[in-house]
């Protein structure tokens, strides 16, 4: 299980424009040290908030990552809400839906 | 010298990024109670405001996360967010070093900590900062307690921790000034934001402004996460205020159900003896 891993990923992009930068640059480049599955690089690399946020990637993290990767705050939550959608429920964490999605 | 002013406060990123969504009426109220916590504390002339926060993921993770840690540098940077998302422009923020090594070796007679040099606030703090000191003319002294990643200090020892504060803050030659900030019931960064459980809200203030410690730290996490979703974790910050001055009580100065905000916005303070 390498959730831990592509929370690392976000954590280190969030903090700093520099490393969003090259996050922007060249996301596959940016995750290659990381121990991620290939669905984790995947999501990341596009980035695919919907289907970070059913991996379990804490909230916190990923709010920040969808803003700096422009997700206006209307689309962050739709985003969230077609991955729980496309993919089902939250797998991991505390940060699952408790509501429906209709 | 000791503590001159306490209080806790709301700090959901809505309040400044989104704070035209909300019922103007309510903004208005919560606008409000920030300007008198403001102005008391500006009355309060403190050499030092003191934050006890519950970051998200700004400066620490889970390789080495702790369960209470005290800034120590002379100045700090925030937001950590994009500030065109958050509506607060990144600055330096004053800290003061000398103060912070003495409260925390004060602290640690008591309490561990970490202490850092380096800190990067985020919402949690910018937020607070933002309405409370808009010039940042108070030098700030950042308090964390993990409220993100369990396992978390249980509520005795955030109690513990604003006692140790306390001491601490009585034995330095300097007025202090405490701000803890935090959610009470919330559901963030979850499709279910907004989603806010007002009589728990209300339950809990109560709790905090009797100064009730037994009440206070009753609750577990799996309560907490149940009836006031994970960031309910973040009364950690509101119980180690109470333990700042156990034999104050506390008044609510706003409590604003708030879903735009994704939380119920509150302004508390405690009476200290005159």
């Amino acid at each position: 299980m390498s959730l831990y891993h592509v929370q690392k990923a976000i954590y280190e992009v969030n903090r700093s424009p520099s490393a969003v930068a090259q996050y922007k640059t060249d996301p596959a480049a940016f995750c290659a040290s990381y121990d991620l599955t290939p669905q984790e690089r995947a999501a990341f690399v596009k980035p695919d908030v919907g289907m970070l946020y059913v991996l379990g990637v804490n909230g916190q993290l990923l709010m920040h990552f969808a803003a700096a990767n422009g997700y206006e705050w209307n689309a962050y939550i739709d985003a969230m809400l077609q991955g729980i959608v496309m993919h089902g429920p939250v797998r991991e964490g505390l940060y699952a839906m408790t509501g429906a999605t209709t | 010298m000791s503590l001159v002013f306490a209080g806790v406060c709301s700090h959901g990123p809505g309040i400044t990024a989104r704070s035209d969504w909300a019922d103007p009426q309510k903004n208005q109220r919560l606008d409000a109670a920030y300007d008198r916590m403001r102005q008391a504390l500006v009355a309060s002339q403190p050499d030092a405001l003191v934050v006890i926060a519950a970051e998200h993921f700004a400066n620490f993770f889970m390789n080495n996360m702790p369960s209470f840690a005290v800034g120590m540098a002379e100045y700090y940077e925030g937001p950590v967010e994009n500030p065109d998302w958050l509506k607060i422009p990144h600055r330096r923020i004053p800290g003061h070093r000398e103060l912070s090594r003495q409260l925390i070796e004060n602290i640690m007679q008591d309490v561990d900590v970490s202490y850092c040099e380096e800190w990067k606030f985020d919402h949690g703090i910018m937020v607070p900062l933002h309405r409370l000191t808009p010039d940042y003319d108070i030098p700030v002294i950042p308090v964390n307690i993990n409220c993100q990643s369990p396992p978390m200090a249980p509520l005795h020892r955030a109690y513990a921790l604003g006692q140790a504060i306390r001491r601490a803050s009585d034995r330095v030659d300097a007025r202090i000034a405490v701000v803890g900030t935090g959610g009470i019931s919330h559901w963030p960064c979850t499709p279910d934001s907004g989603k806010i459980n007002e009589p728990w809200d209300r339950e809990f203030l109560d709790r905090w402004c009797r100064n009730d410690r037994e009440a206070l730290i009753s609750y577990t996490d799996e309560e907490t996460y149940r009836d006031a979703g994970q960031g309910g974790f973040e009364i950690r910050t509101y119980v180690a205020v109470a333990g700042l001055a156990e034999h104050s009580q506390g008044e609510i100065w706003c409590y604003e159900p708030i879903p735009e905000f994704s939380c119920g916005c509150t302004i508390g303070v405690l009476k200290l003896p005159g």
